[in-house]
């Protein structure tokens, strides 16, 4: 049995805490230990961004944080981005543009493209490319998933 | 373009699973949860090739928090047969020995036992300590190696099919298969320019983003349910009950939503070894793929050897085309050379053909479907070698293709004429196209143009669909829906039903809960799960004309329906009203479609690119990218162009990165998705594109698959793009940087 | 007598011929009068009741699902051609 350390965060806003041994990333933490499934794992070596989650205002792979270094930070996941029930406005424009096939890459890429428009509310293309280079998808050719953060970034209500 | 106008088909509704995949709600394969689960690790061989000569697993077993340890030996002993999992017979034990090896591992990654445990931490420190003793054994990699005698064999069982044919010939050479029409040498004899080429293609994956992942619980009442990522709900049930031997009936497969698939998650892998752990612990195993084990331990598409030989008239008209194809098979014989075969040609009118394939084992893991499968290399050879006869002809390369299209009444190499087929209409669209007419200026600046071919397939779906008393519908279906399609499959029942999209609330059934259907692949899942719905729709329509013709005391064949409005003379009574008072008249109301339709009609797709290469570091930058492809009818456009999109991009890391790069001893030295290098965001323009639509006669809304043809011409198109750009004709994929560096220095000296 | 087409591979059988005619109101009887004109034939096409695995059967340009039961007019084109599937489930 290995010793579990007592981890106390913030996910999506609402204070949280768990036991997880040292070993567990915190995609891990946030998948089997808080049933937070909305993060995936496509490698679990930070190559993919599916598990991409915003800490402490960057966006991060969770598959390369441990989870005990969530003590103290603040975390927002996919759950974290709608508003009550309510889809924020990157979500509406990702399913008005078919931004997405499978889905299994959308969650990563709505926080990536979240954390992109919270500090730069009218990125270029290139810039919305650039941003998102290490989210992969392998259905949509990005071509829709670039269209909807534009649109999203032209929409008047993108919450801060 | 169709010009029949539609209520909801070619209309874009927001997909009905929208909500739950933009929210992270969406529950896929690794994602589900069990009391008492437990997690499970695979071992795998180091080995490429390798006699097991002692496994152990007691130190394993004896590692505190592991329940269960699986082996070839824990499947149900007895001789070998033949089974025919819907690809043609094949022995068992290929089929048990690519879930758990047995005798020998055929390729690294091959599994060779598996654990459960009640952490997936355990069960990986368990995995390291199960002793397998092994004795290597030299390899073979590549097809030409794998054919020449005294190769080292793969399957010493093997014996080469030869024309169809049974032999004792053991080797690495599962079949050879040959297509002909005409007179080959009187074909050439009358070109006035013939070209002949080689071209070698490396092993690509499919690269889904989610890897496998199955749970299984052996139940007490004798049960295995399963609940798995998957093309196939059916296929899982069939294999896994198979290899198991235990009827059909004793399985219930539940889908679960599914990260992308492109054919590399039709095989199944892991939901009978889930079974096996299940059975011993009696509790449920959840088996989850790493991004090492799907690269090296599924199905990635085969490598190839392909050479060409086209012979033409001063006038244009291709004379004669010849093609030897030599795919790797990877451990097990189908390496979906014989579609490379018949797709290699299909384009053109060709009156004298001879086409030689080979399907060779190699010591790879099994290749499995990727999207038009075999169709790409075979495009990547024949277009670079029409794009080199149509520059020394000096035509235009569209225009040459036009005069040598393949029409309604052509003849294919593997005997079929074409019925209604929309090649000249993708290249017409392609030489109209602004892309193809705007200027390309700049230095190492080339466009290049292809076209590619495949035929969709129908095969077996069932749908149900039940009235709700408000005027929506409940439709279930058994496609697996890896893209969006059971939107497409509800916006055809609601066009039919005369409601709105929104008013069809569709879902994927379970294996208890409906009709057999046949695998979310080939093409067909709107189309033949399409028709399902239509026949579903229709039988629910003459339903309820029959409870109008009660409620109005007239003739149900006097009663006209007309979206969403049932009319008979002056009464009349919207979908919605009728709805609410079923009860009254008789009761609910369930239609039902179950078909295996004929009329899969095949789509033609082009790609146009304009490409710029770096002369001194030889990378290939895509300016511009346009694809064109036959949809027949585009139910919902937005999805059509995602296949286009998505299907071009893959071509387009096919073309420029993507490959297994191998050692000598048969490892693949780069299983992330670091180095095997698929395209990002930042490495693409918008893709362009333009649907046509010459309308399938084989389908009630016209419809043709569009999921694959469009992977089929990126590759070749971007060689001839290369080609303008730096001047250097390239034969091997992928292009990547050291190989067009390579290229242009060779030239230059 | 509908026109059936014989892939290159069994062209050895029929002395050569890539068309060769053939009477029958369904593919299974075509295939009968087939074995009766070529002797040996209808080992290569059928496998106990059905064709073997791995052809199927276009009429008129259209593969079929029915197989061996699929109905054949006076002057269909018949051809034996190469099974494709989607993918293989192993």
């Amino acid at each position: 049995m290995h010793n579990k350390v007592h981890v106390r965060t913030t996910i999506n806003g609402e204070p949280r805490e768990f036991l997880c041994e040292p070993r567990q990333s915190l995609l891990e933490c946030l998948r089997d230990v808080l049933g937070l499934t909305g993060a995936k794992e496509g490698c679990n070596d930070g190559n993919c961004g599916a598990c991409t989650v915003i800490m402490d205002d960057r966006i991060v792979a969770s598959c390369l944080v441990l989870g005990v270094e969530a003590e103290g930070a603040a975390i927002t996941t996919i759950e974290g981005i709608s508003q009550g029930s309510r889809l924020h406005p990157i979500q509406r424009a990702f399913l008005q543009n078919a931004a997405l096939q499978c889905g299994i890459c959308t969650p990563g890429f709505i926080v990536a493209a979240k954390a992109l428009l919270d500090r730069e509310p009218h990125p270029s293309e290139e810039r919305i490319r650039t941003y998102l280079a290490n989210n992969l998808c392998r259905c949509t050719g990005y071509d829709k998933i670039v269209r909807a953060v534009q649109q999203a970034a032209a929409s008047e209500e993108v919450v801060r | 373009m169709s010009d029949r106008q539609y209520a909801v088909v070619g209309t874009r509704p927001v997909r009905h699973d929208g909500a739950d995949k933009v929210t992270g709600r969406a529950l896929y394969g690794a994602d589900f949860q069990a009391a008492d689960l437990l997690h499970g690790c695979v071992l795998r061989s180091p080995h490429s090739h390798a006699r097991i000569l002692r496994i152990d697993t007691s130190k394993a077993m004896a590692l505190p928090g592991v329940k269960a340890v699986v082996t070839a030996a824990d499947f149900p002993q007895g001789p070998d047969r033949m089974v025919d999992l819907g690809d043609g017979d094949v022995p068992i034990s290929y089929v048990r020995g690519n879930l758990l090896a047995s005798g020998k591992v055929l390729y690294r990654g091959h599994a060779v036992a598996a654990v459960a445990a009640v952490s997936q931490h355990i069960a990986e420190e368990a995995a390291g300590l199960i002793e397998v003793e092994y004795q290597p054994l030299p390899c073979v990699l590549t097809a030409p190696e794998a054919m020449q005698e005294g190769a080292p064999l793969v399957h010493e069982d093997l014996k080469t099919k030869e024309l169809g044919q049974p032999t004792d010939r053991a080797g690495n050479v599962a079949e050879h298969l040959r297509f002909a029409m005409g007179d080959i040498d009187a074909g050439f004899a009358a070109a006035d320019v013939v070209v002949e080429r080689e071209f070698r293609t490396a092993t690509v994956h499919q690269g889904y983003i989610e890897p496998h992942a199955a749970t299984a619980l052996w139940n007490n009442d004798g049960r295995v349910l399963i609940w798995c990522s998957t093309q196939g709900a059916f296929i899982v049930r069939d294999v896994t009950a198979c290899v198991l031997d235990i009827p059909v009936s004793r399985l219930k497969v539940t889908p679960m939503e599914i990260g992308g698939g492109f054919g590399g998650k039709i095989t199944v892998y892991l939901e009978p070894v889930a079974a096996l752990l299940s059975r011993k612990c009696g509790r449920p195993v959840k088996l989850v793929m790493t991004r090492k084990d799907v690269f090296e331990g599924t199905g990635p598409t085969p490598g190839s050897f392909i050479r060409v030989k086209i012979g033409a008239r001063n006038d244009g008209r291709i004379t004669a085309a010849q093609a030897y194809l030599a795919y790797e098979a990877g451990a097990n014989p189908g390496s979906m050379v014989v579609p490379g075969a018949m797709c290699i040609f299909a384009a053109y009118d060709i009156a004298n053909v001879a086409i030689d394939c080979y399907d060779v084992v190699v010591n790879k893991p099994s290749t499995q479907a990727y999207r038009a499968p075999g169709a790409t290399n075979a495009a990547f050879a024949a277009e670079t070698v029409v794009d080199e006869i149509a520059e020394k002809l000096a035509l235009d390369p569209i225009e040459f293709r036009l005069r040598n299209a393949a029409k309604e009444g052509t003849r294919r190499a593997d005997g079929p004429k074409y019925r209604r087929i929309g090649c000249v209409e993708v290249l017409e669209t392609m030489k109209q196209h602004p892309h193809y007419n705007a200027p390309l200026e700049g230095p190492h600046r080339g466009r290049g143009v292809a076209v590619g071919f495949w035929f969709n397939i129908g095969f077996p779906s069932s749908c149900n669909i039940s009235v709700n008393a408000d005027g929506t519908v409940n439709l279930v279906e058994g496609s697996t829906d890896i893209g969006g399609s059971r939107t497409s499959i509800a916006m055809q029942a609601a066009e039919v039903l005369g409601i709105a999209a929104e008013d069809v609330n569709p879902s994927v059934g379970d294996t208890d809960s409906i009709g057999y259907t046949s695998m979310t692949g080939g093409s067909r899942t709107t189309f033949a799960t399409g028709w399902a719905a239509w026949e579903a729709a229709q039988d629910v329509m003459r339903q309820m004309k029959e409870r109008a013709a009660k409620l109005w005391g007239v003739d149900p064949a006097a009663i006209t329906a007309e979206t969403g409005l049932f009319r008979s003379g002056e009464n009349k009574l919207t979908f919605r009203e009728l709805a609410a008072r079923l009860v009254e008249t008789g009761g609910p109301i369930v239609g039902r479609g179950a078909v295996n339709p004929k009329g899969a009609g095949g789509s033609f797709a082009g790609s146009i690119v304009d490409v710029e290469v770096d002369p001194e570091t030889g990378k290939v930058s895509i300016l511009r990218f346009t694809s064109v492809q036959d949809a027949g009818k585009a139910i919902h456009p937005s999805y059509v162009e995602g296949q286009m999109q998505g299907g071009s991009v893959q071509g387009i890391g096919w073309a420029l990165n993507e490959e297994y790069f191998m050692s000598s001893d048969g490892a693949m030295l780069n299983s992330s998705f670091l180095d095997y290098r698929m395209p990002t965001a930042l490495d693409l323009p918008m893709i362009d594109t333009a649907i046509v639509e010459v309308p399938n006669p084989g389908h009630p809304f016209g419809v043709r698959g569009v999921g694959e043809a469009n992977i089929v011409p990126p590759p070749a198109a971007i060689a001839n793009a290369i080609y303008r750009a730096a001047g250097v004709r390239m034969r091997r994929l992928p292009m990547n940087p050291p190989a067009i560096m390579e290229a242009i220095w060779d030239q230059r000296d | 007598m509908a026109e059936v087409h014989i892939p290159a591979m069994l062209r050895e059988l029929t002395g050569g011929r890539a068309m060769v005619e053939a009477a029958g109101s369904t593919v299974r009887e075509v295939v009968e009068d087939l074995e009766r004109q070529w002797p040996g034939i209808r080992e290569r096409l059928v496998d106990g009741t059905r064709l073997r695995a791995n052809l199927s059967v276009a009429v008129d340009g259209e593969v079929s699902p029915l197989g061996l039961a699929e109905a054949v007019e006076p002057l269909s084109e018949v051809h034996f051609v190469a099974a494709i599937k989607g993918g293989a489930p192993t």
